[in-house]
């Protein structure tokens, strides 16, 4: 991990604070089987005004990381580590010490907006509320911005839509009033988890578009979690992956989706069907499935899946190692192995149930 | 059915060589596999398992006991009013019945008529309501208006005069007892069988070409059976209660039969001086109540395939 | 709405389809709240759908939630009742049929869900699951015959055979989504309808079943009506594409005519909104982007259906252009892009 830290602190040191450090974050959720490692010493350093995209697949503990960051997470959760917002800990604040920054300075975006709406409410009033919560102005002024703010997120005439309740609209222009909500305080920070998983294209193309703007609009540096690589490629300037709670890679865009460097990042890329080409090569999905988060054994967490696993890959978990490329991490043993390597070169493109095997399983097969 | 393609063998576990051989041990494991994997799981709700000795000890106490015992509930012995002795393990009463041999009777009257609500009651309710939520529309809105009307009548009361002009005949009760109870089964069982029908699973049973007999023997009994054994076992502890309410206001069994109910209610005004004759009955109440509802818990956990963790 | 009912464009010509629908609608009546339930509307989900499944192709159906191509599905087995229209198989038009006359047509048409939860009974083993069409149909044979055929049916969607006293809930999403498939070939179906297969799959694991579907096609000469929302995957897997809007297909083409000459403003836009996982290709895209919210079905707008959203009716038509598509319902034909479209004022426009 140190390895990482001074290759960040190297190349910020420059342009000063970063609005958001995450360092060394570590949840475990004791169970009565166990505790679950949920995130396991996840760090990183937002720039004020970047968008950052964390990407990963169920489970690999990419939404407990932004709870633990708003402090929303159940009390049983054990957390370690550090998170600062423009250098203040957050971690270990009271409830009413958190109020103060979530929403005003950090405001999140959920993937249902129904659950961060209320029902009994309209719209309008429950962004004026928002407002209200952290600023000291008039009922009134605060409505004259609500209906403001639901134009800048593109809903179309706002003074009629500012009176609606939730029920009344569409899952999109939920969520696009969420988004006012979020930029209602001029946050320096927009976290939004798989804020579009749950609609259709063309309203997901609307609901990232009122995001966009709103990033504009305020000036604040965005996380987006999401699973949808696409979303991350056209919205995000870095991207970390995630892999069982840990960060596995981290880049610009361009560096992690054109030379990945750990063999998980390829393998999903490897595994999307493409709208932008038409063959119909073969997929190469990444065979077996994500370890359990209790009891993980030591060593990388990828090796039963990972097609370059080396009997030292099963001893020593990587830290996240600098790789060719300035600020292009990866917690790969074996990074350099992958330049130039394509998914098809690395998996196989297997059609049988992989869920339970490791790669090893299939050469002996075939 | 040939080999499709070399792809097509599952990787990371060994063929068999014989598959046949292979076949014929998973195939005869599974036989007795969904049974055992139930009756393992019912095993392993231990307070189920304790309650279900429990029960089995009362019904053969209250069956086979009163062959053994030196005394029958009619025997009217010289010693009265006696207090809890060897020679009467539960006292007598001031006629000089033998209390243990009473409390027996009224064991087995109260266990058959319970048992039999239970039965009635269940059978009756799952036809209704499985009907209702199967098919819908109107026979649904008949049938359920039908359980509401049902629902309305006192169930006590219409025992009681029923009860009182059919002589008291202890299968007269239950038959009351668990028709009037049907609708409570129906209605939960519907509710049950209209989330079901509308499950995929349904739906690809009905691509398949499945009949309708197919799908409700199949697929939505099996899943709606859980909610039927919650209910069949409250009905027999509700039943048991019933039972001794009707015998204790007097409508139910008569003396000189007799059940835990009238024995309470005979012996409640005797409860400062014989208390001996008021708590057995009582505790057999409670036993049976108790006991048969962990029994339902145990089941339901065992007829459940998704139930798998572990409890005490 | 006649209109909006042509036969299958001239590119299908010679071929004797598997299945052919035509004409296919469904109304779901809408009903007033209390006792009696008076009728108060229709839900128009499927309205005037044509089209042809070809053998040892595979058609897909796309559309956002709500445009009826679910239903469009379950019309296509008979599994609810068309309102009108026909769906021929082998001679037969299945919307007439009984249940117990279309029970000997379901060994050929079979469906995979998209739910692998709710597909699978929780209270059957997978043995069991995979068997029953096969008892239902009287195929299972002895018990030996029997456990042998669902063996090599598990075999054969790349399931250990082993694991099949297992319950469904043992297994994870994509080990279900195989089992699902097990049990629609166990009658060796010439069509299936795969209703959003891997839509509830995430992404390593739905290679896996993609490729899966792609093989069992291949060795079977299955055709499949793929539905889903997900053109990336239709992307791969179709061979012809059929884009569906409120009820309707809006444009129908075979794959590569699709996504390099789109010409109907709903399948540009769909096409457009997709977000490439490329970042050099996504920041140099033309994005249309769509207004408004889809109209609800129950009141859908006169003539062209997508006109209350399309941008070029919005931004490009004159006044007396705007009139045509909000009295005539576009046919859907080609207009000289190669293609059938249901747009008055189709152009052919590439988008990735």
């Amino acid at each position: 991990m140190t390895a990482e830290i001074n290759i960040q602190s190297g190349r910020k040191a420059g342009d000063g604070a970063a609005v958001l450090e995450v360092e060394n974050l570590t949840v475990e959720f004791p169970t009565e089987d166990g505790v679950v490692q949920a995130v396991r010493g996840v760090s990183y350093r937002l720039a004020p005004g970047e968008a950052m995209g964390i990407v990963g697949e169920s489970g690999s503990g990419k939404s407990v990381t932004s709870m633990a960051i708003m402090g929303l997470l159940p009390k049983t959760a054990r957390i370690s580590g550090s998170v600062r917002f423009r250098g203040e800990e957050l971690l270990g604040r009271s409830e009413n010490e958190y109020a103060a920054v979530r929403g005003k300075k950090i405001a999140m975006i959920f993937q249902d907006p129904l659950t961060s709406l209320n029902p009994v409410y309209t719209v309008g009033r429950q962004i004026a509320e928002a407002i209200l919560a952290h600023n000291d102005v008039s009922k009134k002024a605060a409505m004259d911005r609500a209906v403001e703010l639901l134009a800048t997120v593109g809903i179309p005439f706002p003074e009629q839509r500012a009176n609606n309740y939730p029920h009344e609209m569409s899952g999109g222009m939920r969520q696009r009033v969420v988004i006012a909500i979020a930029m209602a305080n001029d946050p320096d920070v927009i976290i939004a988890d798989e804020p579009t998983t749950a609609l259709d294209v063309t309203v997901q193309a609307q609901v990232l578009e009122a995001l966009e703007a709103a990033r504009a609009a305020t000036g604040a540096a965005l996380v987006l979690i999401t699973h949808d690589l696409g979303v991350i490629a056209g919205h995000a300037d870095r991207i970390c992956v995630m892999y069982a709670g840990k960060l596995v890679e981290k880049g610009t865009v361009d560096q992690v989706f054109y030379e990945p460097r750990m063999p998980y990042t390829l393998g999903l890329l490897g595994s999307l069907p493409r709208l932008d080409e038409g063959g119909r090569e073969r997929l190469t999905p990444i065979v077996g499935s994500p370890p359990s988060l209790m009891n993980l054994p030591p060593g990388c967490p990828f090796t039963p899946r990972c097609p370059l696993a080396q009997p030292v890959c099963e001893e020593r978990e990587p830290d996240l190692y600098a790789t060719d490329a300035p600020a292009h991490l990866s917690a790969c043993h074996f990074h350099e192995k992958l330049v130039g390597v394509s998914a098809a070169q690395l998996f196989r493109p297997t059609s049988v149930d992989t869920e339970g095997v490791t790669p090893r399983d299939l050469e002996v097969q075939q | 059915m040939s080999e499709i393609r070399a792809s097509s063998v599952t990787p990371g576990t060994p063929q068999p060589t014989s598959p046949t051989g292979a076949a014929e041990r998973e195939f005869t494991v599974k036989e007795r596999s969904q049974f055992q994997q139930a009756v393992r799981r019912f095993l392993r709700h231990r307070l189920a398992v304790a309650s279900l000795v429990v029960f089995i000890l009362i019904v053969l106490l209250a069956f086979v006991g009163p062959l053994l015992w030196k005394y029958t509930y009619t025997d009217i012995t010289p010693d009265n009013s006696q207090p809890p002795s060897l020679a009467h393990p539960f006292g007598t009463d001031s006629l000089g019945h033998d209390g243990f041999a009473q409390v027996l009777r009224g064991l087995q009257q109260s266990v058959k008529v319970a048992l039999c609500i239970a039965l009635v009651a269940s059978t009756l309710g799952v036809v209704w309501g499985g009907i209702s939520g199967y098919y819908k529309g109107l026979a649904d809105s008949v049938l359920m208006r039908f359980a509401d009307l049902v629902l309305t009548i006192p169930a006590i009361a219409l025992a009681a005069a029923l009860g009182s002009t059919g002589g008291g005949t202890w299968w007269m009760i239950a038959l009351i007892l668990g028709g009037l109870s049907a609708p409570l089964v129906a209605r939960a069982v519907r509710g049950v069988v209209l989330s079901l029908r509308e499950q995929e699973f349904v739906e690809a049973a009905r691509a398949l070409g499945a009949s309708d007999t197919r799908i409700i023997l199949r697929h939505l009994v099996p899943n709606a059976f859980a909610v039927v054994i919650v209910y069949a076992t409250l009905l027999v502890a509700s039943g048991i209660l019933a039972e001794t309410a009707l015998s204790y206001i007097g409508f139910g069994v008569h003396s000189p039969d007799t059940s835990l109910g009238l024995l309470i209610s005979q012996a409640q005004s005797a409860v400062q001086t014989r208390p001996w004759l008021f708590y057995f009955p009582g505790l057999f109440i409670i036993l049976i109540a108790l006991t048969v509802n962990f029994i339902g818990d145990g089941l339901r956990d065992a007829l459940d395939p998704r139930q798998t963790r572990q409890r005490r | 709405m006649t209109a909006a009912n042509v036969a299958e464009p001239a590119v299908s010509a010679g071929r004797e389809p598997v299945l052919a629908v035509r004409d296919l609608v469904k109304h779901f009546p809408v009903r007033s709240r209390g006792l009696i339930r008076r009728r108060v509307g229709d839900v128009h989900a499927v309205c005037g759908v044509s089209f042809d499944l070809f053998g040892n192709e595979t058609l897909g159906l796309v559309g956002e939630s709500g445009c009826g191509k679910t239903t469009t599905g379950r019309l296509l087995l008979n599994l609810i009742k068309a309102t009108s229209g026909e769906v021929r198989y082998d001679g037969r038009n299945l919307v007439d049929l009984s249940p117990s006359q279309m029970r000997p047509l379901r060994r050929d048409l079979q469906i995979v869900f998209q739910d692998p939860f709710a597909s699978l009974d929780p209270r059957m083993t997978i043995n069991e699951i995979v068997a029953e069409p096969l008892q239902i149909h009287g195929l299972y044979g002895s018990r030996t015959q029997g456990r042998d055929k669902v063996r090599e049916l598990l075999r054969m969607v790349g399931l250990n055979p082993e694991h099949g006293n297992r319950y469904a809930h043992e297994f994870s999403g994509g080990q279900r989504q195989r089992i699902g498939i097990a049990r629609a070939l166990a009658l060796r179906p010439k069509a299936l309808v795969l209703d959003e297969p891997v839509s509830a799959l995430d992404v390593s694991i739905q290679a896996g079943v993609i490729n899966l579907l792609e093989d069992l096609q291949d060795e079977l000469g299955l055709s499949y009506l793929f539905i889903s929302h997900d053109l990336s995957v239709v992307r791969h897997i179709a061979d012809r594409v059929a884009v569906m809007y409120l009820g309707r297909i809006v444009e129908i083409a075979e794959k590569e005519q699709l996504f390099t000459k789109a010409a109907h403003p709903y399948t540009q836009a769909l096409i457009s909104a997709i977000p490439l996982p490329d970042p050099r290709k996504e920041r140099s895209r033309q994005r249309i982007t769509l207004t408004g919210d889809v109209p609800s079905p129950v009141d859908p707008p006169s003539g062209c259906r997508f006109r209350s959203r399309c941008p070029k009716f919005a931004n490009e038509l004159t006044d007396a252009e705007r009139q045509k598509c909000v009295d005539e319902v576009p046919a859907l034909i080609d207009r000289g892009q190669g293609h059938a479209s249901a747009c008055h004022y189709a152009e052919a426009l590439k988008l990735v």
